[in-house]
């Protein structure tokens, strides 16, 4: 127990632990979508996300970049933002539309148990990432320095450099775009109805089919700018990376509430923290322990989360 | 009428056919008892003589692994059957979906070596059959301490905490330089009891074949316990739990307590496969007990065919026999040891069987049906 290590380093940790946090909360989207409307844990998510780490990773590649290169200046900066995340996106929303419709829609068709859609999850989820250990011959793969840190705020010993900015601001800002896009849309009136009542909204003519890929798609493109914030920030990825952040991501979904939007991001942001200021006290191979205790804490006490279930309930 | 005048579909029904009569299982139930022992009895001899496999002509050689010895892939099979027997009970017979299984299996290799370990902070390097008891025991107990807590938890939501749980038990493993040694490990844990004729040990180091044997006489007694349970008191109440709690709890089945026997006795026939693993490896470390360990039990189950004692047990053969058999033969795309891809064959294996045979190879009769009624009351897409 290191409490002086905690009081001493409380501001850079509340740092780090909101940029971890941000980035689990747009992973936690993708949880809370598809719980929302189907009922299901998307076990196979981790993997979405782990597609679109690799696929920024061999898109910079394309253009010559390894870990070893050169910052480029600020214009290129930009432009290799914007391709990665057009890169991570594309790869994450079709990894996820693929998933839904191998391994859950012909269990759909059939009416099939909820247990059975788990299952075929988890052997979605590793198929994928063992495939890709041993593509990788799970070595883990380094990132090119998109981004020279530069600290942008400092006070004391609480330093923000520009990435964290930049995750933090951009995770809310797409927060944001989602909530308006589920709570102002026509296609987000139709999620929400499949999430109230899916035969009813069946019957009043929203095609159900079609709003569970809408679905799965948008909680991929969620992963996939996470994805992109992950590299950034870690530096490296590896067949694993998605399995152990997504742990994470579907318990911050729970705290906040899972099928709740809101929530994750209230979810992930608290959970980044929380994390940090146990890494600080037990050290930092706890942080994912501290995860699962705090999960096995809020289901017996608030089993529907902080903030509540239901997509369609909360109207959030 | 006439025999020419009957539909195709009844001509069927008169002239019973090998399936609508129960296929193989419904001509075993039609014997009488002394048959049906024979069988049962020729079967568990041949079991014990698969270390000698390989001296059967023409399909012996196809049959035994090349890049382990087979006595060791045996072996292998044995712990992976008890765990997929004990999985079985958990989630085939009560429906509580338990993914953090090798937690239990490592719990139960960590007190063995805790006890008989010289490398151990106890110092107290039991004999292996006197550590056994207290490993179980302690299985037994992380158990209900699992159990308990996640009482509440329905479906999705106990496999994820079950999940945690498992890793809980890695991260303590990995990171107590102190208490579980981390990678370095438990050295010099003792091998089982007994001296042959000539001096020699019987559970040596060279040979796996006693160890097989002793892990084939533990699996039959389980089966034998499960079996028993399952068409007990015990057993009605966890195929009630499964079907529907809420109404299995108004008809007065004791819910908790029956779910709460279904933890403690999956955790105690795992604790024995990790009490077995620690007695042959001689060795644990937290390298053993990764994650993707209890997917691959849980595929075992899912595979052949939850619920069933026969499907689990061939789900936790097939498990084990598939990764060794393809040890040691590389694949000509990577040039890879196709050993490497065993985790990923199983995901894809998994997603094809629940998607075309949802009941897994060896189907449980009752499971089958509940599928089949869900299926019709399938609402228009």
């Amino acid at each position: 127990m290191n409490f002086s290590g905690l009081i001493r380093d409380f501001g850079p940790l509340t740092v780090t632990g909101l940029t971890q946090g941000a980035i689990i909360a747009l992973f936690a989207l993708g949880y809370t979508l598809v719980y929302g409307v189907l009922r299901l844990i998307n076990f196979a998510h981790s993997e979405v996300f782990l597609m679109g780490t690799y696929a920024c990773l061999t898109f910079w590649g394309l253009f010559g970049l390894d870990q070893n290169s050169a910052a480029p200046g600020f214009g290129g900066m930009l432009l290799f933002l914007v391709l990665g995340l057009v890169a991570a996106v594309v790869a994450s929303g079709a990894t996820a539309l693929v998933v839904e419709l191998v391994a859950y829609r012909p269990l759909r068709r059939r009416n099939a148990p909820p247990l059975a859609f788990l299952i075929t999850a988890i052997g979605a989820s590793l198929a994928i990432s063992e495939a890709t250990g041993v593509i990788t011959h799970r070595n883990q793969r380094g990132v090119p320095p998109i981004i020279e840190a530069k600290s942008v705020i400092s006070f004391g010993n609480t330093i923000i450099t520009n990435l964290q900015l930049l995750i933090i601001v951009l995770a809310l800002v797409m927060m944001f775009v989602l909530d308006r896009f589920i709570n102002g849309s026509r296609l987000g009136r139709g999620i929400r109805a499949v999430a109230q009542n899916p035969d009813s909204a069946a019957l009043m003519g929203v095609n159900k089919s079609r709003v569970i890929s809408l679905v799965f798609l948008l909680g991929g493109l969620m992963a996939g700018i996470a994805a992109v914030f992950y590299d950034l920030k870690i530096g490296v990825t590896k067949y694993d990376a998605g399995f152990l952040l997504g742990i994470d991501a579907f318990t911050a979904a729970v705290l906040g509430g899972i099928g709740n939007l809101r929530g994750a991001l209230l979810g992930g942001l608290l959970l980044g923290v929380l994390q940090n200021y146990a890494a600080g006290l037990f050290g930092s191979q706890w942080l994912h322990a501290a995860a699962f205790v705090l999960l096995v804490l809020i289901l017996l006490f608030r089993p529907t989360g902080l903030l509540g279930e239901s997509l369609g309930r909360a109207r959030a | 009428m006439s025999e020419t005048a009957v539909a195709p579909e009844s001509a069927v029904s008169q002239k019973p056919g090998w399936r609508a009569n129960g296929g193989t299982r419904g001509w075993f139930a039609r014997q009488p008892s002394w048959v049906r022992a024979i069988v049962v009895l020729v079967m568990a001899v041949l079991a014990y003589l698969l270390p000698y496999a390989d001296s059967v002509p023409l399909i012996g050689p196809q049959i035994v692994t090349q890049g382990i010895d087979w006595p060791s892939a045996l072996f292998n099979m044995s712990y992976y059957v008890l765990l997929a027997l004990g999985l079985n009970v958990v989630v085939g017979f009560a429906g509580l979906l338990d993914l953090g299984y090798v937690g239990f299996f490592a719990v139960g290799a960590y007190v063995t070596a805790m006890l008989t370990s010289p490398d151990s902070f106890l110092h107290t390097q039991w004999a292996w059959l006197a550590a056994v008891p207290v490993a179980l025991a302690v299985t037994m107990l992380a158990g209900l301490l699992l159990g308990w807590p996640t009482l509440r938890l329905r479906g999705d939501y106990l496999a994820i905490v079950t999940l945690g749980f498992a890793e809980i038990i890695r991260i303590v493993a990995t990171s107590t330089p102190n208490f579980a040694r981390g990678d370095q490990g438990f050295t010099g844990v003792p091998h089982p009891p007994g001296t042959l004729a000539n001096g020699k040990p019987v559970f040596g180091v060279t040979d796996a074949t006693p160890y097989f044997w002793l892990g084939l006489s533990v699996i039959i007694m389980v089966i034998l316990g499960v079996r028993n349970l399952d068409r007990s008191r015990v057993g009605r109440s966890w195929l009630a739990i499964r079907e529907d709690e809420e109404a299995a709890e108004i008809m007065g089945v004791r819910t908790t307590k029956f779910k709460l026997w279904a933890f403690a006795i999956g955790a105690f026939i795992g604790g024995l496969g990790g009490v077995l693993f620690s007695g042959e490896q001689g060795f644990v470390n937290s390298q053993t007990f990764v994650l993707q360990f209890s997917i691959l039990v849980l595929a075992g189950v899912v595979m052949g065919g939850s619920g069933n004692i026969a499907g689990a047990i061939l789900g936790g053969a097939l498990i084990s026999y598939i990764p060794d058999r393809l040890r040691g033969i590389s694949d000509p795309l990577f040039h890879t040891d196709l050993y490497e891809f065993r985790f990923a064959i199983f995901g894809v294996m998994i997603i094809v069987i629940m998607v075309l045979r949802p009941q897994g190879l060896i189907p449980s009769r009752r499971r089958a049906m509940e599928l089949k009624d869900r299926e019709k009351e399938v609402a228009p897409q």
